[in-house]
């Protein structure tokens, strides 16, 4: 089955979707806090290994990854709500981009399955 | 592991979290630097084994980075680091003029010894004894080979005050051009909106000549923000880019004063928003003072310009005050 990401069209699809899923980050005033970075293209970078990861693009990532990036994030308090709200910008900008509904649960899903990594808990809680 | 770091007969371990340069300056070498924060490049060295890492040669020429050269002000090794003795290769210069053109603001025309190759709006380090400093391009290789910089004098300024006094014919030292401040061809017709603070204007008038040299036909807007409207300078020039077509716009913009025909006054971010609600499709320069550069970087952002799409060289300068220099301690792995 072709990924996702290349349906959407590789790496430059997913700059275009950064710039959008970025944005609607940096609207929404319960993420804006985690993500303002100063250095903005570091902060963008960070997103489109993200965006890479949860449309089946060639990522490289384990959950030790996953939970080393967000440890610091998890300790200034970001939880479920915060992961929820990622998750909605995320379906937010497929649909932006005409992405499917279908497609986007099979995005959703992958994203779901990280987040016991981001949250830094064990997969049983 | 703990970073360690060698340079001639200097041999050091490096303190948790501790940058190369602090580093190498604990170690009594003498490497200039200024910002301190990977912008101005005046730091760099080479490696010449080791991984002085990723972040060390962010914003450097790729043929820089194959070379191992890097920043030490953004080095954070994790293994052990050879430093090769001496400075990066510079060209000489002379300085040719020196004129007041605005309050504390002196543009100073520079004769390299041999061409550089740059495109307006990127910068070069200029060498001055052990000084080293990052000046932004106002002039274009179309207008011969003399480079031309706009230097705000700092009140308590080696650099600044030196160039401001400083007599024609004055040798110096020029590492160069870096930075992505500048136009890039193949979407004549899109809109461009430049901001720039004190003598951020330097690369914003080139990048404007360099846009229109290159047969730009897409709206131009160019706005320089000042404390006062004293603080305005080439303005006669700018004014004079303005013709009928509307396509050139040029807006001041002062913290303080009384508006008119031309003059904002205001904040700059806001003024900016104000008067360009949506940068969707837009490219956009931003030059100066770093705390307006971010802001108006985040803003032009969130106004729908693509992250790609904006450029910006926030002027960074040293602290103050300068960080003490600690007694050369050696100290042997
Ligand atoms: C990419 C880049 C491009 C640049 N382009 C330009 C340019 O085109 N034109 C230009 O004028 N400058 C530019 N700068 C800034 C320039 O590199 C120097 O930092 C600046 O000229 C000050 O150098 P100095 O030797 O005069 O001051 P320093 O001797 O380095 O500083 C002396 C003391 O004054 C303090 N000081 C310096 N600046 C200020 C300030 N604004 N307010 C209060 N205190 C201050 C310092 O903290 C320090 O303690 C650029 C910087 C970068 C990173
Ligand atoms: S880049 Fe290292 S001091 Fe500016």
């Amino acid at each position: 089955m072709t990924s996702l990401y290349d349906e959407l069209g590789g790496a430059v699809a997913i700059d275009a979707a950064v710039d959008i899923f970025y944005r609607k980050v940096m609207a929404d005033d319960l993420l804006a806090p985690f993500f303002d970075d100063v250095d903005m293209e570091r902060q963008a970078a960070k997103q489109k290994a993200f965006l890479t990861m949860v449309t089946g693009g060639p990522a490289h990532y384990t959950g030790r990854d996953m939970r080393r990036a967000h440890a610091h994030l998890v300790a200034e308090g970001i939880g479920d709500a915060h992961f929820d709200a990622v998750v909605g910008h995320l379906a937010g900008t497929l649909k932006e981009l005409g992405v499917s509904d279908d497609k986007i649960a099979r995005v959703g899903a992958l994203a779901e399955s990280v987040r016991n990594d981001v949250l830094n808990r064990d997969p049983a809680v | 592991m703990t970073g360690r770091i060698r340079r001639g007969n200097l041999d050091l371990v490096l303190e948790p979290g501790e940058t190369a340069l602090e580093g190498l300056l604990r170690g009594g070498a003498a490497v200039p630097s200024s910002c301190r924060a990977g912008a101005c490049q005046a730091c760099m060295l080479r490696a010449v084994s080791g991984d002085p890492g990723s972040l060390a040669q962010q914003g450097l020429a790729p043929a820089l980075r194959e070379q191992g050269w890097f920043l030490p002000c953004m080095s954070r090794p994790t293994g052990e680091l050879v430093i090769q003795e001496g400075p990066p290769p510079a060209i000489a210069a002379s300085i040719a003029e020196v004129t007041e053109i605005g309050p504390a603001i002196v543009r100073v025309r520079l004769e390299p010894d041999e061409e550089l190759s740059y495109r307006p709006g990127q910068y070069v380090q200029l060498i001055q004894g052990d000084q080293v400093r990052a000046y932004s391009l106002a002039s274009s290789p179309a207008e011969g080979r003399a480079l031309e910089l706009h230097v705000r004098v700092h009140r308590q300024g080696r650099m600044s005050r030196w160039l401001a006094a400083a007599a024609p014919g004055t040798r110096v030292g020029l590492r160069g051009p870096a930075g992505a401040c500048f136009y890039t061809e193949g979407r004549p017709e899109q809109p461009l909106l430049l901001v720039g603070t004190g003598t951020g204007l330097a690369p914003l008038r080139g990048i404007a000549h360099d846009a229109r040299r290159r047969g730009h036909t897409g709206p131009i807007a160019l706005i320089h923000g000042a404390r006062d409207p004293a603080g305005f300078y080439l303005v006669d020039e700018l004014k004079g880019m303005v013709d009928g077509s509307g396509n050139f716009r040029y807006v001041q913009c002062a913290m303080s004063g009384e508006p008119s025909e031309g003059l904002e006054i205001g904040d700059l971010t806001q003024v900016t928003l104000r008067l360009f609600p949506s940068l969707k499709g837009w490219r956009v320069f931003l030059c100066g003072s770093p705390d307006r550069v971010n802001a108006l970087k985040k803003q032009c952002f969130l106004r729908g310009a693509g992250l790609k799409d904006i450029s910006a060289d926030a002027f960074l300068t040293a602290e103050m005050p300068p960080p003490p220099l600690r007694t050369p301690a050696n100290r042997t792995a």
